[in-house]
C-alpha cells in the first residue's frame, strides 16, 4: 500500500458503528442466559479469591474457557465478517485462553489480596463485572447491546487485568508466564480503544482507562 | 433561474400592449408545448453515456462500502434489500463492491436474489489483491457472492498491482466475459499513476473521489477521461457522511430551490453528476428515505457552471 502515511484510522473501519453495536445484541441473544450467570460466576470467583484465596487454579481455567469462548462466538462468528482483521483478534484471545489453560494446569502463580496493586485489580474485576454493562445504557443504547462479561471482549480483558493485578509469581517461569497473560489483555484494550475512538463512541476511553490503571498499578510494589 | 425571472419582468411589461389573436395562439402553443417538454426533462433520470460503449447508465449508483458490510444480522440484511429494491424502483442500475468490503458481496448477492435478479443491473466489482494469481479465484468468489453470471465491470481496486491484474481483465473483455475495464482510487490518492494509467491503458472507466470540496480531479483527470473517452465513477460524495454532518448545521440555502433541491445531498449530487466527464456517482447509504432523497438528484433542473462554482464556493466556505 503506497502512500500509507496518507491513511487515517478512520480509513480502515470498514462497518458502521450501529452494526458494531449490534453484534453485541446478536451474541446476549444467541446465548441468553450466560450474558445473566457468567458475571455472577465471575462475583462468585472474585468473592473466593478475595476473602479465602480460594478456588485459583479453577477459577483460571474457567478464565481461559471464557477468553476461547469470545474468540469463538464473538470475534470468529460475528467480528470477522464484517472486519477481516479480526481474524487477529481470534488468535489473540484464543492464545490468551490456552494460555490461562495452561497457567491453571501447571501453577507457577499465588493470590496476592493485600496491598493498592491488588485493591485495584478487585476493583477493575469488579467494574468490568458490574459497571461495564451499563455503558450501553448511559450512551443511549438498547440494554440488549450491553456488553458483558464472557460474551463480550471489553469486559473479558478488564476483568482479567483486574485478576492480574491479584496474581503474583511464585517462581521463574511463572514470572513469564504472569508478564505474557497480562500483556495480551492490555494489547486487546489498546485496540479497542482505538477502535472505538475511531468509531467517535463515547467510551473509547473505558478500556484506555482500564490499561493505563493496570500499568500504573504495576508500578506499585505488589505489597504496600 | 436569473433568466426565468427576467423572462416574467418582459411579460409584465407588454401587460397593456395589443394583441394579435394568431400570434398569441402561436405564442400559448408553443408554451405549453415547452412547458411540458420541460417538465417532462425534469422527470426523465439524468442518465450518462458510457463513452467506450454508449449505453445509458443513470447519473448515481449505488456504493456498498460500510453500508452493506452487516455480516450475518438478518434485520440489518433486509433493511439493505430494502434499499436495494428502493435503488431500482427510482431507475438506479450501478452498484459498485468490492471483496475489501467485508460482507457487502453477500449482503449485494441476498438482495438481488430476494428482487429475482433485477435485469436492469450494472454489476461493478474490483480485483483487490497484491498477487494476480490469485485475482481469478477472487473474481470467481465474488461472482458466486453477487450471484450474477458475469460482471459489467471489474475494476483494479486502488491500483493495486495494476500492472499484473489489467492484462488479465482485458483477456476476460476479449474473451466475452466481462464488459467494461477500469481502475480505481479514492481519497486524492495516487493520482500521478492513475493518470499514467489513463494514458496508456485502453480502460473503460476511473474511479476517484470528488464532490464540491475535493475538486484535485478537476485539474487533470476530468479533462483526460473526457479526452480519452474513459467513463469516470464518483466516490465518497459525502465524504463518507462527514460533508453532510458538517452540513447539516446550516439551512440549505433559498437558491438550492432554483435546482429543485429539497436537501443538501442532493445539491452535492447535482454539483457532481454535472460534470461533464462524471458519468456516475456512487453514494452508499443503508437506509431507504437516503437512498430516495440521493436519487432525487436525478430528477428537476441541473446546475449549470456558474451554479456549480457557487455550490462549491459557498459550501466551502459552511465546512
Amino acid at each position: 500500500m503506497s502512500e500509507w502515511w496518507t491513511y487515517r484510522p478512520s480509513d480502515f473501519l470498514m462497518f458502521s458503528p450501529r452494526i458494531h453495536a449490534r453484534l453485541f445484541e446478536s451474541v446476549n441473544l444467541q446465548w441468553w442466559p450466560l450474558a445473566l450467570l457468567l458475571p455472577l460466576a465471575g462475583l462468585a470467583w472474585a468473592w473466593l479469591l478475595w476473602r479465602r484465596g480460594a478456588a485459583l487454579r479453577p477459577g483460571l481455567a474457567a478464565l481461559g474457557v471464557v477468553w476461547i469462548f469470545v474468540a469463538w462466538t464473538f470475534h470468529a462468528e460475528r467480528f470477522v465478517p464484517i472486519n477481516w482483521a479480526a481474524v487477529a483478534f481470534v488468535l489473540l484471545f484464543a492464545l490468551q485462553g490456552v494460555g490461562l489453560l495452561g497457567l491453571a494446569a501447571l501453577g507457577g502463580v499465588q493470590v496476592q489480596r493485600h496491598g493498592a496493586r491488588a485493591a485495584i485489580g478487585l476493583a477493575l474485576w469488579l467494574l468490568a463485572l458490574l459497571a461495564h454493562p451499563l455503558l450501553a445504557a448511559l450512551l443511549d443504547r438498547p440494554w440488549l447491546q450491553a456488553e458483558v462479561f464472557g460474551l463480550a471482549p471489553d469486559p473479558t480483558a478488564i476483568a482479567t487485568l483486574g485478576v492480574w493485578l491479584l496474581l503474583r509469581a511464585d517462581s521463574r517461569a511463572g514470572v513469564w508466564v504472569w508478564r505474557v497473560l497480562g500483556t495480551l489483555p492490555l494489547v486487546w484494550c489498546g485496540i479497542s480503544a482505538a477502535l472505538l475512538a475511531t468509531m467517535d463512541s463515547g467510551q473509547a476511553w473505558v478500556p484506555a482507562a482500564a490499561a493505563l490503571l493496570t500499568l500504573a498499578a504495576l508500578a506499585l510494589p505488589p505489597r504496600r | 433561474m436569473a433568466a426565468s425571472t427576467q423572462c416574467r419582468r418582459v411579460d409584465a411589461t407588454r401587460r397593456h400592449a395589443p394583441i394579435d389573436r394568431r400570434q398569441w395562439l402561436v405564442t400559448a402553443a408553443a408554451a405549453a408545448w415547452s412547458a411540458r417538454a420541460a417538465a417532462q426533462d425534469r422527470a426523465t433520470p439524468l442518465a450518462r453515456r458510457i463513452p467506450s460503449s454508449g449505453e445509458l447508465l443513470p447519473a448515481i449508483g449505488l456504493g456498498s462500502w460500510i453500508t452493506f458490510n452487516v455480516g450475518s444480522d438478518r434485520v440489518a440484511r433486509d433493511a439493505c434489500v430494502e434499499v436495494v429494491r428502493a435503488f431500482f424502483a427510482e431507475g438506479g442500475r450501478l452498484i459498485d463492491s468490492s471483496p475489501m468490503y467485508g460482507s457487502s458481496q453477500p449482503t449485494i448477492g441476498h438482495a438481488l436474489a430476494r428482487l429475482g435478479h433485477p435485469p436492469a443491473l450494472f454489476a461493478a466489482e474490483k480485483v483487490w489483491s497484491g498477487d494476480a494469481a490469485r485475482a481469478p479465484a477472487q473474481i470467481e468468489a465474488s461472482r458466486a457472492h453477487w450471484g450474477v453470471p458475469r460482471f459489467d465491470l471489474l475494476q483494479v481496486h486502488n491500483l493495486w498491482a495494476w500492472q499484473q491484474h489489467l492484462p488479465r481483465l482485458f483477456a476476460l473483455k476479449a474473451a466475452g466475459r466481462l464488459r467494461c475495464v477500469g481502475i480505481s482510487t479514492s481519497e486524492g490518492r495516487r493520482h500521478a499513476e492513475l493518470e499514467q494509467v489513463m494514458r496508456t491503458q485502453p480502460i473503460d472507466f476511473v474511479q476517484l473521489t470528488y464532490n464540491p470540496l475535493d475538486r484535485e480531479a478537476e485539474a487533470r483527470l476530468l479533462p483526460l477521461a473526457q479526452a480519452r473517452g474513459i467513463g469516470v465513477i464518483v466516490n465518497r460524495p459525502f465524504r463518507e457522511g462527514q460533508l453532510l454532518r458538517a452540513l447539516a448545521r446550516h439551512p440549505l440555502p433559498a437558491w438550492a430551490a432554483e435546482v429543485d433541491c429539497v436537501h443538501w445531498a442532493q445539491l452535492v449530487l447535482k454539483f457532481i453528476v454535472t460534470h461533464p466527464a462524471v458519468t456516475c456517482a456512487i453514494p452508499a447509504t443503508s437506509q431507504v428515505s437516503h437512498l430516495r432523497q440521493n436519487m432525487a438528484a436525478l430528477r428537476g433542473r441541473q446546475p449549470d457552471a456558474a451554479l456549480r462554482a457557487r455550490i462549491a464556493r459557498e459550501l466551502a466556505a459552511l465546512v
